[in-house]
C-alpha cells in the first residue's frame, strides 16, 4: 500500500507553552544536567538571565503539544503501532528561560516511501513572546511495513 | 572549555540510567509511552523490557556538547539518528570528534553507545564559540 502524501504542506494550529521554573528544574534533573544555570535561579540571574535557563533539549517539552496532533491526524494515515522515531534535528536560537511563553507551529514537511518503510517528516517552529525563533525541530518518524 | 581543534575528542560523558529513570523522564517530558515505563507491556510488544526514551539519550548527547563548549548558549544545532534501543541500568557513553572549525563554528561528529552498540549514530552537533 503506498503512503498517502496528500497532507504534505499541511500546517496545524499553533500551541502556546508557558515555561515554568520548577518544570525546567525537573527536566534538567531528569536528564542529569549539573550546570547551575538550569537548576539555581540565583546562578542564572548572576549570569544575566531573567530566570533558570531551559536546557536546549527542553525543546521537546514546549514542542510536544504541537507535534503530537499530526501523528494522530487521520488525514495522514500514519500507523502509530508500527512507528519508530528515526531521527531528530533541532536548530536553536536564543535560550529559553522560565517565564517565557513559547508558541509552536507544526507542519508536514515530507511523506515518502523507501524499501517498504514510510518516512513521515514533521517540522516544528517555536518562537518566544518577542517573536524570536527559539527552535526549529525536524522530526522523522519511520513506519515499518507500509 | 575543552580543546575543540580539528581532530580533538570532546570529553566523554558516561551516565548510567537507574531503574526509575524512565519514569522520572516520562514525568519531566510528558512522554508516557508504556514501552518506556511498563515492563509487562514492553515485553508484550516484543521488546526485551522497558527501553530508554530516544530523546533522553539525545539529551545526553546534547549535554556532552554543552559541557565541552562551556554552556547551553553554545549549542546551535544537533541532528541524530536513533538506532536500536537503549535500556535502563547499563552505562551510556557519549563520545565525539571535532570534524571542522571555521569562523567560531565547530562541527562535532558524535555518537551514544551502550555495551558497545551505538544507540544514537551519525549525530552532528554545531557549536558556536
Amino acid at each position: 500500500m503506498p503512503v498517502n502524501t496528500q497532507a504534505v504542506g499541511k500546517a496545524y494550529e499553533p500551541t502556546v507553552y508557558a515555561v515554568g521554573r520548577e518544570k525546567v528544574k525537573e527536566y534538567a534533573r531528569a536528564v542529569g544536567e549539573t550546570n547551575p544555570l538550569h537548576l539555581d535561579v540565583d546562578a542564572a540571574r548572576a549570569a544575566g538571565y531573567a530566570d533558570v535557563v531551559a536546557p536546549p533539549m527542553f525543546a521537546v517539552v514546549y514542542s510536544a503539544p504541537s507535534v503530537g496532533p499530526p501523528i494522530f491526524d487521520p488525514e495522514i494515515e500514519l500507523n502509530f503501532a508500527m512507528m519508530v522515531h528515526g531521527g531528530q534535528e533541532f536548530l536553536w536560537g536564543p535560550l529559553v528561560v522560565a517565564g517565557d511563553e513559547v508558541t509552536t507551529t507544526t507542519n508536514v514537511k515530507d511523506i515518502s516511501e523507501r524499501d517498504g518503510r514510510g518516512y513521515y517528516v514533521f517540522e516544528s517552529v517555536s518562537t518566544n513572546q518577542r517573536d524570536e525563533q527559539v527552535c526549529r525541530g525536524t522530526w522523522t518518524n519511520i513506519v515499518r511495513g507500509v | 572549555m575543552a580543546d575543540l581543534d580539528v581532530g580533538a575528542q570532546i570529553p566523554e560523558l558516561r551516565t548510567t540510567p537507574d531503574r526509575f529513570l524512565t519514569a522520572r523522564y516520562a514525568g519531566a517530558s510528558g512522554d508516557f509511552n508504556p514501552i518506556h515505563i511498563d515492563e509487562e507491556f514492553a515485553r508484550s510488544v516484543g521488546l526485551p523490557g522497558r527501553i530508554l526514551h530516544g530523546l533522553w539519550t539525545m539529551a545526553q548527547v546534547a549535554r556532552a556538547q554543552t559541557d565541552a563548549a562551556g554552556g547551553p548558549e553554545h549549542l546551535r544545532r544537533l541532528s541524530v539518528q536513533f538506532r536500536g534501543m537503549g535500556v535502563p541500568e547499563q552505562e551510556v557513553l557519549v563520545t565525539g570528534t571535532v570534524r571542522e572549525v571555521s569562523d567560531g563554528r565547530v562541527l562535532v561528529d558524535t555518537v551514544a553507545e551502550q555495551s558497545g552498540t551505538q544507540i544514537i549514530r551519525n549525530a552532528e552537533a554545531e557549536l558556536e564559540l
